[in-house]
């Protein structure tokens, strides 16, 4: 049976939704900006979060190279030492606010309307105001940091223009992440219900709601500490606090739920690379749900750990703290494994085609996966590993994993994104460069991080080759740096040249891939019926099994 | 290729109803996490044996009531603006808008009130500045609901009639508020 209806109709509900201006009645210049500003192209305005988002996801990775190979050599220091709390602000906030949950939400913006059949992005004027109050928000955040601002700042000015465009820059990916849940929700191409929605836009909804309940802490959370910093510092403690308050914003469990397309994307590519139908969807699905649940402790602040000595306390007291650890630490874990475990039983039999997306995926989702099951461990007291530089590889492994997905996710829509086709062979080894980057970076911190290296600190002594493990991150940065690099590079030489990709380059199943490369300002010509999770397979020979 | 089969009928859109309620979900999570802070730091404060209330200050109960009762009226205005949509009653629709505005701007204008009266420094500890940053976040949620009925009757009554979605968006934001400021009333203003 066939399950895809290209029914074309003038009157679909989406028309009149947020298509940019034509551009070829404007004169070129003035109006050409004035487009990308007012833009509603929710294609464009992936684009510019996705490109955004790298450029400072390559400043970040220097920024945590220099940290690495400063702290290598503990008796001389490449940076002013007053800098140093300034720069390990710059890599938290930068690495959360900038990298990880904008280019999450950019690539949910430019996909997940192609993927559910929709015309166009709900409230594609709030998702463009949303990207401009990113931009400018983290602009202001990072001239904030650099002038002695920021967490640890002294510059009273700064640190409250900090906190001013902090607040900004969080309503901005707010705004967008609205907008996207609800395209899912209300857009899905006729047929389509929530169990036929692609992996990808599944994990998107999930990160939506995540970030619903996380983005809006922080807000709140800024909202009290810039009053208090104005007036006074007596009730959250002035600037060195300021870590503490909006620490859970850049610290598992919420880098969790900023990774959360990463399995998402993962299991798309599987699914493509396998040339099979997705086994066990459902499984899957509750898997990604099972990840989500990561939201709940990141908004209310809490780890939910088991304390010290708790193995020799009261049974009670055990089962009081052993509950919600399971609940909150192990179900994210259980989620992860699901995810993975589904994606290799995709992958086994016939060998699956050998795709740089691919690689990027599953590496990026399994070294996410290692840094959700990692933090499981550092919320046992008993581990002693809190306030290590062991949380940090946890994070650098979730959020560089998200990263590498993301950079695979580029790599995989990009005919979609912006008509050009990558040389798939050149993007292959920087999928390895970049997995090893992000294994470098984190691997050698865990080990540390059980010597008792502590974290953001540059002077400490502990047994063993510190200044190893600590140019080993270094040089994972380096590595991470030149991969999105890399990856930017081949997509701006492919952008540039004039042969038009090919509509379905992957051979891929779900619906993005049934419109032209690039897709066409309302994406779709025709409103299509859906009637399985892989529309276009079954229009393929042999995929009406 | 086998036959095709016919698309269905387009499904309800309701788009700025699911958008209101993503937002109003957000604003949950905004007054919830302030709430659980202030709650926090009056715990530690008080287990402490330190005085959470600062001296000399006496919260106006009477204008905090006001101001919780009138969300009650201001909730079934919204809701007779959508009973009156359905019925194509555009006078109505749009005296009901404007009675749910009227009645945020009363609102707002306890909340002044209620600053002038209290006359809390907003330096001098944990609860001036929490004070003030809660209740200035719900005022401005307060602010963006009048926008949003002001909008919503422009758009009615300049001729969008037959969008009524926008109306019971309208309406569960109004409701959303009602929600935030019952538990702000209760832990800010009752039990301090």
């Amino acid at each position: 049976m066939t399950t895809l209806d290209p029914h074309v109709s003038s009157t679909h509900p989406d028309a009149a939704v947020g298509t940019a201006p034509d551009a070829s009645t404007a004169s070129p210049s003035a109006d050409a900006l004035v487009n990308w500003v007012t833009t509603a192209d929710h294609k464009r305005i992936g684009r510019m979060f996705v490109v955004g988002a790298l450029a400072a996801g390559v400043a970040v990775a220097v920024i945590a190279a220099v940290l690495g190979l400063d702290r290598a050599d503990t008796t001389r220091s490449m940076v002013d030492i007053g800098a140093i709390p300034q720069f390990f602000a710059a890599y938290r906030v930068g690495l959360v606010m900038c990298v990880a949950i904008p280019l999450m939400v950019g690539l949910s913006v430019a996909v997940v309307p192609l993927q559910i059949g929709a015309r166009a992005l709900a409230f594609g004027r709030l998702a463009v105001t949303g990207f401009w109050m990113w931009l400018f928000g983290a602009v202001v955040v990072v001239v904030s940091i650099a002038a002695n601002g920021g967490p640890g700042g002294g510059n009273q000015r700064f640190v409250s223009l900090f906190q001013t465009a902090h607040i900004v820059l969080a309503l901005g990916l707010l705004a967008a992440v609205v907008s996207v849940g609800a395209t899912i929700l209300t857009t899905r191409a006729p047929g389509m219900n929530m169990r036929r929605v692609p992996p990808f836009t599944w994990s998107v909804l999930v990160f939506c709601l995540g970030l619903i309940l996380i983005l809006p802490a922080v807000v709140g959370m800024l909202a009290y500490t810039w009053i208090d910093y104005r007036h006074g510092r007596a009730g959250y403690g002035g600037t060195k606090a300021l870590s503490t308050w909006l620490g859970f914003a850049y610290s598992q469990p919420a880098t969790i739920v900023y990774a959360i397309p990463a399995f998402g994307f993962a299991l798309e590519a599987i699914a493509t690379a396998s040339r099979r139908r997705l086994p066990m969807r459902g499984i899957a699905f509750a898997g990604v749900g099972l990840l989500g649940v990561a939201a709940l402790p990141a908004m209310t602040r809490s780890q939910f750990g088991l304390e010290r000595n708790v193995f020799n306390g009261s049974f009670s007291n055990f089962l009081n703290q052993a509950i919600p650890y399971a609940l909150f630490n192990l179900l994210p874990v259980l989620g992860g494994l699901t995810v993975l475990g589904v994606g290799l039983l995709a992958l086994a039999g016939k060998p699956p085609k050998l795709m740089s997306p691919l690689l990027f995926g599953f590496f990026g989702a399994g070294l996410a996966f290692v840094g959700v099951a990692g933090s499981a461990v550092a919320a046992i007291g008993d581990a002693k590993l809190g306030g290590t530089v062991y949380e940090e590889a946890m994070t650098v492994l979730i959020l560089g994993g998200a990263v590498l997905a993301a950079l695979g996710a580029v790599t995989y829509w990009s005919p979609k994104l912006t008509g050009g086709t990558v040389d798939d062979r050149k993007v292959l080894p920087l999928a390895l460069i970049g997995a090893l980057g992000v294994v470098l970076a984190g691997v050698p911190y865990i080990i540390a991080g059980f010597a008792k290296q502590p974290a953001a600190a540059m002077a400490f002594e502990y047994g063993g080759p510190k200044s190893l493990w600590n140019i080993l991150a270094g040089v994972g940065h380096v590595l991470i740096a030149l991969t999105v690099i890399g990856v930017l590079a081949l997509h701006l030489a492919a952008a540039r040249r004039t042969d038009p990709a090919i509509d379905d380059p992957w051979d891929a199943q779900t619906l993005e891939w049934a419109t032209p490369s690039p897709a066409p300002d309302d994406n779709f010509s025709a409103v299509h019926s859906v009637m399985s999770p892989e529309p276009l397979l079954d229009l393929k020979p042999g995929g009406q099994s | 290729m086998l036959a095709l089969p016919a698309a269905p009928a387009a499904a309800p859109r309701r788009q700025i109803l699911v958008g209101t309620a993503l937002a109003c979900a957000a604003g949950v999570a905004l007054i919830g996490s302030m709430i659980a802070t202030w709650v926090t730091f009056r715990n530690q404060a008080l287990n402490s044996g330190a005085k959470w209330l600062p001296k000399g200050v006496a919260v106006p109960e009477v204008a905090s009531n006001v101001m919780l009762i009138a969300f009650l009226p201001a909730c079934v205005f919204a809701q007779w603006a959508v009973y009156s949509a359905k019925r194509n009653d555009n006078k109505h629709v749009g005296l009901a808008l404007g009675l749910t505005a009227l009645i945020g701007v009363m609102v707002i204008n306890a909340q002044a009130y209620i600053y002038k009266q209290m006359a809390v420094p907003a330096k001098g500890g944990a609860y001036n500045s929490m004070f003030y940053a809660i209740t200035a976040v719900f005022l401005v949620l307060m602010i963006i609901g009048v926008i949003f009925s002001v909008v919503t009757a422009i758009r009615y009554l300049g001729g969008r009639s037959a969008d009524r979605e926008v109306v019971s968006a309208h309406a569960l934001y109004w409701y959303f508020l009602a929600a935030a400021f019952a538990v702000v009333w209760f832990v800010v203003y009752v039990t301090k």
